[in-house]
């Protein structure tokens, strides 16, 4: 199942072969568009050219229908797929300023690389004022690092933010390119420098142009019509990828392991007891959360567990093994890294901290301090939390 | 070769017959590496390494610096860099195949050589620093993210237009008459 990891795969020099070739693919297409022209780009800000607009938006469109429709039929994972975090007022203020720096300059970084590629001395300025100014920016970065911090979400979606399935979204915004590329052929017919003609290698009839955007749109559609694989259907197609785990135990924590992580400033914990109201009532570990099973079902529910930063854990409290395995491997293919089950409930919870004292003070049986944990000899478990430093956010570019 | 030879670029390909290949790339992206395309990442790596040739100590000190390079660390030894190796093989590759490997200033017909260049490389810094600001470049930022329908991505493409259409009325002379080839 999609997406690999070639690094994890091919090792270290045959996953960076392989990037090498994805980059060689999007220096063809970047340049076979026409960006490593500055003119080009520039005329798009004067409405001469909207190339730029035009192939930005069919990659976005097309790229989006072969990840989402991937994910609907079932071969591709969204939850691996690393999403840029989302900094929004950061990004808005950066954007604004990369504009400018397009305008003046000419390139975007990645297509003054295609510029110098074909030997155009202002791309060549333009990268190496790139690179100065990324200096700039890391040495002028203290003044305002509070601001560039600020309104962070780990993995936020245009979806989320409106409120639509995936599919519904996706389809929406086919739609609105398809309108933009509408408009842009008729304002370029507008602007065009007179008596100056475009002409591309492949003439492209109308009648393909209908077809290419019925094409796109129909995708789009399915896409919303067979809709994002939910946990359930997710579980079936990805049993074989995290059933060994379960098997051989390893996501099964002793009580001496949460209480060694409950105790861990550095770590984010988050514990979910899966248990009924009355149980919960009568006794519950300090923090937790008393989670109904069928809740772990919900996306609402799930969007903070899914964004817990890479140091976060989620610890299953149930009652028995079928009820905590199961929740364990909903949130698993939802995305939510770093999920363990606290081993056996909390049936031997009384009997391992029952009546235990640290330094002749008795404890809260409901949050041992770290203390309790010298109490025990210190092969009394084995660790099996193994935070997984794999960054899922933020793409090459940060 | 042969229009390498007579020295006539080929016309572009249609921006839309582009744009689909350049989405078929970026998908494969991230079937086979979990993440998008970019290039101000490995650009800002570059910077580290020549920053580390110059002053170790200062690397270390800046935060954003020292993630990419401090102490032992090779800024260049990234999966971003590699990227960044193709993208300038395929932009070579294909002005080779289309005859627009040509050593040459594009600019705007009212301004200098001179002028194209200290522009050129002001426009340059300005980017940098933005692309820094927002954490990715448009092709990192906006395609990528965009492709996953990732809110902010949305927001930051959105903006870098604002941006540039805000500005392009004053600096008109830069590029008045573009493109009469």
């Amino acid at each position: 199942m999609l997406p690999i990891d070639v690094i994890a795969v091919l090792g270290k020099f045959g996953g960076y072969a392989v990037f090498v070739l994805i980059g060689i693919g999007f220096g063809v297409s970047l340049e076979l568009a026409g960006f490593g022209d500055s003119r080009r780009l520039a005329a798009q800000f004067y409405l001469k050219d909207m190339t730029v607009l035009k192939t930005m938006f069919t990659a976005i469109i097309v790229a989006a229908i072969l990840i989402f429709l991937s994910a609907a039929i079932g071969i591709l994972d969204f939850s691996q797929i690393s999403v840029t975090q989302t900094f929004l007022w950061p990004g808005i203020v950066g954007g604004l300023i990369m504009g400018v720096g397009f305008i003046v300059g000419g390139y975007c970084p990645g297509t003054s690389l295609v510029s110098v590629a074909s030997l155009k001395i202002d791309g060549l300025f333009f990268l190496i004022g790139t690179v100065l100014g990324a200096g700039f920016f890391g040495e002028s970065l203290p003044a305002f690092e509070d601001f560039w911090n600020s309104s962070f979400t780990e993995r936020y979606l245009l979806s989320d933010w409106l409120g639509w399935s995936i599919g519904a979204t996706l389809f929406a915004v086919t739609l609105m390119a398809l309108v933009m590329f509408y408009g842009a052929e008729k304002t370029e017919e507008f602007f065009r420098t007179k008596g100056k003609d475009l002409s591309w290698s492949w003439k492209i009839t109308k009648r393909s142009y209908v077809y290419g955007a019925a094409a796109l749109v129909v995708s789009a559609s399915l896409v919303w019509f067979i809709g994002q694989p939910d946990p359930v259907r997710k579980w079936s197609l990805m049993e074989n990828k995290y059933s060994g785990q379960l098997a051989s135990r390893d996501v099964f924590i002793h009580p001496l392991e949460y209480v060694k992580t409950y105790n861990d400033a550095s770590i984010k914990l988050v514990t979910l007891d899966l248990r009924s109201d009355s149980e919960f009532k009568t006794f519950h570990l300090s923090g937790s959360e008393n989670t109904k099973p069928e809740d772990i079902l919900v996306p609402k529910f799930i969007a903070p567990l899914v964004q817990l930063p890479a140091q976060g854990v989620v610890v299953l409290i149930a009652d028995n093994d079928s009820v905590s395995t199961l929740a364990w491997k909903y949130l698993k293919v939802q995305g939510v890294s770093n999920v363990y089950i606290l081993e056996n409930g909390l049936h031997d919870w009384n009997t391992l901290f029952g009546g235990k004292t640290v330094s002749g003070k008795t404890f809260n049986l409901d949050s041992p301090p770290a203390e309790v944990l010298q109490l025990f000899p210190k092969d009394a478990f084995t660790p099996k939390i193994k935070i997984s430093t794999k960054k899922r956010s933020g793409g090459l570019c940060s | 070769m042969k229009n390498f030879i007579k020295n006539k670029p080929k016309p572009f390909k249609n921006p839309y017959f582009a744009g689909a290949i350049l989405g078929v790339v970026l998908f494969s992206a991230y079937a086979l590496t979990h993440s998008g395309l970019g290039a101000s990442g490995a650009i800002s790596r570059i910077h580290v390494a020549l920053a580390k040739l110059i002053s170790q100590s200062h690397v270390d000190v800046i935060g954003t610096f020292a993630l990419m390079g401090a102490g032992e660390t090779n800024p260049l030894d990234h999966a971003s860099v590699f990227l960044l190796i193709g993208t300038f093989a395929g932009g070579m590759i294909s002005a080779w195949y289309n005859g627009r490997l040509k050593l040459e200033i594009f600019k705007g017909p009212q301004i200098s050589n001179l002028q194209r260049l200290i522009f050129a490389l002001l426009g340059g810094i300005i980017m940098g620093y933005g692309a820094r600001f927002a954490r990715g470049c448009t092709s990192g930022q906006a395609l990528s993210g965009g492709a996953v329908l990732s809110l902010g991505s949305w927001a930051f493409m959105f903006s870098v237009f604002i941006g540039g259409y805000a500005v392009a009325y004053f600096v008109r002379r830069l590029w008045a008459e573009p493109y009469r080839s």
